[in-house]
């Protein structure tokens, strides 16, 4: 169903994802905060045509979803998904979205900004993601007017957002940080080195299953290359911090890791009821104890895979029919089951 | 209601003391209240903690309500209507709002200048502002050196550039004495 997840990208043991985001305004259109619904249907209008039509953007084999159209449960597998935000989920004004065919190239149109370019990649690709979303920003460039002003860059709606408009991040799984109480100290340091910490879903969202995302608060006075460098160079050592203190956990404490990890496994291998909750709090020990090679039954894409699709809106377009609560944490428990046991011969 | 300490002004805030635990109740005016209880009371501040933009921004204190209020002319927006959203209305709203705007810009990014990517139609124009920067910098530093040969370079080049006569393969040969 989704494509990112089924590639297992560099330093996977702690980094999930790396994801570019680009905020570009036009410059004849008045900001979202501001358009007029029939302004803002024109703009849709423009940049699907835009996207759809020029032959620059031909091979990427753009999707197109109009907010207003789409209900909400296919709103709610694309949040799931990474590839919109909750707040353009939402559905209330004209806006839409554009996603290449492997989900790596996202656009929004009219959520804050007109336009909000993502690229996603798996694992530590930063570089990458930056790469392809300066080729997408290019080829956008070169068929409308940007805002930009010489002297504060690209024109934003929000100045938490000028200069660069960048905003890169990097969604890491930290379970020997957070077992080890070290948390704390990492996103104090990062507050310091102007490095924002924030749950799975970005902005306003908890951290579940100890999976975090780190991303650039400066956008303006540094380039996209010198905010790529720092973010990398952060995610590297916290990286390493993890791994580190996975292997000090396991050393000094074997059986009671091999314990947790083990445990977990055996719940949620055997669960008839699962909630989306403790189901990402399982596959997090579930996930270290496969990077670490403790357990050899599961695989990495396997673990992805799951990850999404038990979230509530993916598990209901699976099942293909709206589910109560109740019901979901069943099918959840069936899925999972189904998914670890075809992969690992057990039952 | 006026302030029952100075009798002049209206009172704004309900003051509670605990003195020997006694309590002691006042309905004062902004500044006397500010006066008596050492802690910075700002009536005007908004309340709503999300709202960080306009925290950022010191509303009341920099902005006093007799001085006018700066409006965008092309959307309409006021500078007040920003400071309470935190959100701009259109392109022109920077340059209508550019001055005020420094003092946050500073604080949220510790810089008020973009040095990233630009757009393609204004790259070149853009290029030559950046790089005559450098070279005024290069400049003054050849001058303090007493390098004035290489002054003197730079200096055409700067001419050169500013003219609108650049990248001339006779420019670019000069160049490198300072690359």
């Amino acid at each position: 169903m989704s494509k990112w997840y089924l590639e297992k990208g560099p330093e996977s043991d702690v980094a999930i994802s790396s994801r570019v985001r680009l905020a570009r305004n036009l410059e004849k259109y008045t900001f979202p905060s501001r358009i007029s619904d029939e302004e803002a249907v024109k703009l849709v209008d423009e940049i699907k045509t835009l996207v759809l039509s020029s032959d620059k953007f031909k091979g990427y084999n753009f999707s197109y979803f109009n907010m207003q159209l789409i209900d909400p449960l296919n709103r709610q597998v694309l949040v799931e998904k990474h590839l919109i935000s909750p707040d353009l989920a939402r559905g209330n004004k004209p806006s839409a979205a554009l996603i290449s065919r492997d989900e790596k190239i996202s656009m929004m149109v009219n959520e804050e900004d007109h336009l909000r370019i993502q690229c996603l990649f798996s694992g530590m690709q930063i570089d990458n993601a930056v790469k392809l979303g300066k080729i997408v920003d290019d080829k956008l460039d070169s068929l409308v007017e940007y805002a930009f002003d010489k002297e504060f860059g690209y024109l934003t709606c929000c100045p938490t957002n000028l200069g660069t408009g960048i905003r890169i991040s990097i969604m890491m799984h930290l379970p020997g940080l957070a077992m080890s109480g070290y948390l704390n100290s990492i996103f104090e340091a990062c507050s310091k080195l102007g490095v924002a910490v924030r749950g799975m879903y970005g902005e306003h969202t908890e951290a579940q299953g100890n999976l975090f995302q780190f991303s650039n608060q400066v956008t303006l006075g540094q380039s996209d290359e010198e905010i790529a460098k720092n973010i990398k160079n952060i995610a590297a050592q916290i990286i390493e911090q993890e791994r580190r203190l996975r292997e000090q956990l396991y050393s000094q404490n074997k059986y009671m890791m091999e314990d947790k990890i083990f445990r977990s496994l055996g719940v949620i291998q055997n669960a008839r009821i699962i909630s989306s909750d403790e189901s990402l709090k399982l596959l997090s020990y579930v996930r270290m104890g496969v990077d670490m090679g403790i357990i050899k039954t599961v695989s990495t894409e396997t673990l992805n895979e799951i990850m999404l699709i038990t979230r509530p809106a993916c598990l209901q377009k699976i099942i293909g029919r709206e589910l109560s609560p109740e019901e979901r944490d069943i099918e959840r428990a069936n899925l999972i089951r189904s998914r670890l046991n075809t992969n690992s011969g057990e039952h | 209601m006026l302030c029952q300490n100075c009798n002049k002004r209206p009172a704004k805030v309900h003051f509670t003391k605990i003195v020997n635990n006694s309590k002691v109740e006042m309905y004062l005016c902004e500044q006397c209240a500010n006066e008596k209880s050492g802690l910075n009371i700002n009536i005007g501040m908004p309340t709503d903690l999300n709202n960080l933009i306009a925290k950022f921004m010191g509303v009341p204190a920099e902005f006093p309500s007799f001085e006018s209020v700066p409006r965008c002319t092309n959307c309409g927006m006021d500078f007040h209507e920003f400071q309470k959203t935190g959100k701009l209305g259109c392109s022109k709203c920077y340059a209508a709002f550019g001055e005020r705007l420094k003092p946050l810009l500073k604080r949220i990014h510790g810089s008020v200048t973009h040095t990233g990517k630009v757009p393609a139609r204004v790259s070149s124009t853009i290029e030559t502002t950046r790089e005559i920067e450098r070279l005024q910098q290069l400049l003054q530093q050849a001058i303090i050196e007493e390098k004035y040969e290489d002054a003197a370079i730079i200096r055409d080049r700067i001419q050169e550039l500013k003219s609108g006569r650049s990248n001339t393969g006779e420019a670019k040969s000069g160049g490198q004495f300072y690359e």
